[in-house]
């Protein structure tokens, strides 16, 4: 289900009785377009400021639009200090690491709980659930201490396994309302015709749960890739910051002044990935935010 | 003696049985994980709680110590009162106008399902991709919100929003509402179009206006996705650094420090773990009650 197909089978909540159109109507669409231009707007001018000259982006008064378009501030963004591809490479990295931990983790543990009926099955769902009450912030410090022992601060795998833990609960869960939506029937013709177990999930279940999988990986690689308080403690070095650690850095800038430009300009690199494989896999995401929450 | 042969229904228990145990095989690496990264981390933290360690060094067993000294810590007590009220302004705004926003678009129109989608989008970029986008919008020389409301003849001059903890904390509302109000949009249009559409055509025809429909049948009807959603938002806040952090810096003097931030500048900033660790503790439980409060609903749910 995506946003825009959400109430695609539902009956209007107004019921139409007449063919007319109500002057309520045209004041409720203008309310609508209002909306949408005040919550597009600071997206649109940060990319219009992105755009302009140094100079221009930097005036005071400013000016909504640009005087004339230069890359000028994507180029800088792209050459800040170890060099945007290093950045984008350390979030990427990070995020798929997440992603493949979320998907090894989850999948066989949600497949567990769905299907098995073993003694203490309950405890071990509430175990899997602890990280939503422990809330990762406190438990921050302990790991901090105990990966630096291991070498995994300023390691691309230290911070994926901070996400992993994040992303872990809501992905487990997933995981185990697509292996329950499964008919029964498809696993006893499976076992009928004397499938193991590792086959069963491998060639029969998983097939079946691609929707789940794929919106774990997608949870998993849009909370990754913008997390901040982890990535700001763990990746403190120069050259493992992540993306939105560089933006922190671009603002701070050098000699305490602002390069407003460079700084929507990294602001918007930084939001690109996630509008695009949120706007591709939008359905995806709203049943996925539905079932973690509500359901 | 021979055996007799087990019945077809013993024969299935006794299969079952053996393969229930399997069932670990699958859901033991998440425990593992779970154990390794979550739980042992957390039996560390509360140690550490007890010692006044530093990133430096140190480690002495000193007790209660540090939680004696959190009594007496004005700084934390400020942090978790500010903390406090952010949520509790926060949290009705964000429900409100997200209702708002849902009634607004539920219907299937294009304009709606733009309208939907356009809300929505803040909601996937980064905390603090959006946070920084408002600490320009906001800023007193380039920010173009002032040179927006100077245009409207809201202000006869651009505003410095960070000079003054009230300004800074209604800036930081103002960008969060815009960063979330789309999650609670699209939970309640879930909710809404939950309700049977049936109870609304009835009320229709009992000559029942529009905003009696929804007073009377969508906002009691949605109630629990009203209150989960509630839940988690305010747990959210009640987690809050990223926007403080970028946006205020804890300033102006140390008036818009939030619970996380506060712990997070006692163990990173002046590398005080121990005491970070038992504070880290009392916010872990203040969080406790209100997500074990989500979980018993939501399993409660679960269970219809």
């Amino acid at each position: 289900m995506s946003v825009a197909t959400l109430v695609s089978t539902a009956r209007p909540l107004r019921v139409a009785r007449a063919r007319r159109i109500p002057p309520s109507a045209y004041i409720v669409a203008a309310i609508a377009v209002a909306v949408c231009a005040i919550m597009a707007a600071p997206i649109v001018l940060s990319f219009l400021a992105s755009i302009k000259t140094t100079a221009d982006a930097s005036a005071a008064p400013p000016r909504y639009l640009p005087e004339t378009v230069s890359f000028e501030s994507y180029v800088k963004v792209l050459n800040y200090q170890a060099g945007l591809a290093t950045y984008v490479f350390n979030s990427g990295l990070v995020a798929l690491i997440t992603i493949g931990a979320c998907l090894v983790v989850a999948a066989p543990a949600g497949y567990g709980l769905a299907r098995y009926f073993m003694r203490g099955k309950e405890i071990a769902f509430l175990i899997l659930l602890s990280p939503i009450m422990i809330p990762y912030q406190a438990i921050l410090t302990p790991l901090y201490l105990d990966f630096a022992k291991v070498g995994l601060v300023n390691n691309h795998l230290g911070l994926a396994i901070v996400h992993t833990i994040l992303q872990l609960p809501f992905s487990i869960f997933l995981m185990r309302s697509s292996f329950e939506a499964i008919p029964r029937e498809i696993e006893e013709a499976a076992i009928i015709d004397g499938c193991s177990a590792w086959t069963r999930m491998t060639k029969v279940f998983l097939p079946l749960a691609v929707p789940g999988l794929v919106t774990v990986a997608l949870f998993a690689f849009i909370n990754s890739w913008n997390e901040f308080l982890a990535a700001l403690i763990f990746m403190n070095r120069e050259t493992s910051f992540t993306v939105p650690i560089l933006l922190v850095a671009v603002r701070t800038g050098k000699l305490g002044a602002v390069d407003w430009g460079a700084l929507e300009a990294s602001v918007m690199i930084s939001i690109v990935p996630c509008l695009g494989v949120y706007l591709a896999l939008q359905r995806y995401y709203i049943s996925g935010l539905l079932s973690g929450a509500v359901k | 003696m021979k055996t007799m042969p087990s019945s077809p229904t013993v024969r299935r228990r006794r299969a079952r049985r053996a393969r229930n145990w399997q069932g670990w095989l699958f859901v033991g690496p998440a425990l593992l994980f779970v154990g390794v990264f979550v739980l042992i981390p957390l039996g560390q933290l509360v140690a550490m709680s007890m010692t006044d360690r530093s990133l430096l060094g140190g480690g002495k067993f000193v007790g209660l110590e540090n939680y004696e000294k959190i009594w007496n810590d004005v700084g934390f007590w400020r942090a978790l009162a500010f903390t406090a009220e952010y949520t509790i302004v926060l949290t009705p705004i964000l429900m409100g106008l997200g209702y708002a926003f849902a009634l607004l678009t539920v219907d299937n129109t294009p304009l709606r399902r733009i309208t939907r989608t356009i809300v929505f989008l803040p909601v996937v970029i980064g905390l603090g991709s959006s946070s920084l986008l408002w600490f320009w919008l906001f800023d007193e020389r380039v920010g173009l919100l002032n040179k927006l409301l100077v245009d409207l003849g809201i202000l006869s001059e651009p505003m410095v929003w960070f000079i003054t903890a009230q300004r800074a904390f209604w800036a930081v509302v103002i960008s969060i509402t815009w960063k979330v109000v789309g999650f609670g949009m699209v939970l309640f249009i879930a909710g809404i179009q939950s309700i049977n559409p049936e109870i609304t055509e009835a009320a229709v025809v009992d000559g029942a206006g529009y905003w009696k429909r929804v007073w009377r049948i969508l906002l009691p009807l949605s109630r629990r996705i009203l209150l989960l959603t509630t839940l988690i938002s305010a747990i959210g806040s009640m987690l809050a650094f990223d926007q403080f952090y970028i946006m205020t810096s804890g300033g102006p003097r140390g008036q818009t420090f939030t619970a996380v931030y506060w712990i997070y500048q006692n163990s990173f900033v002046s590398f005080k773990l121990g005491y970070g660790a038992a504070l880290s503790i009392v916010l872990t439980l203040i969080i406790l009650a209100f997500s074990a409060t989500q979980i018993a609903l939501t399993a409660r749910s679960a269970g219809k």
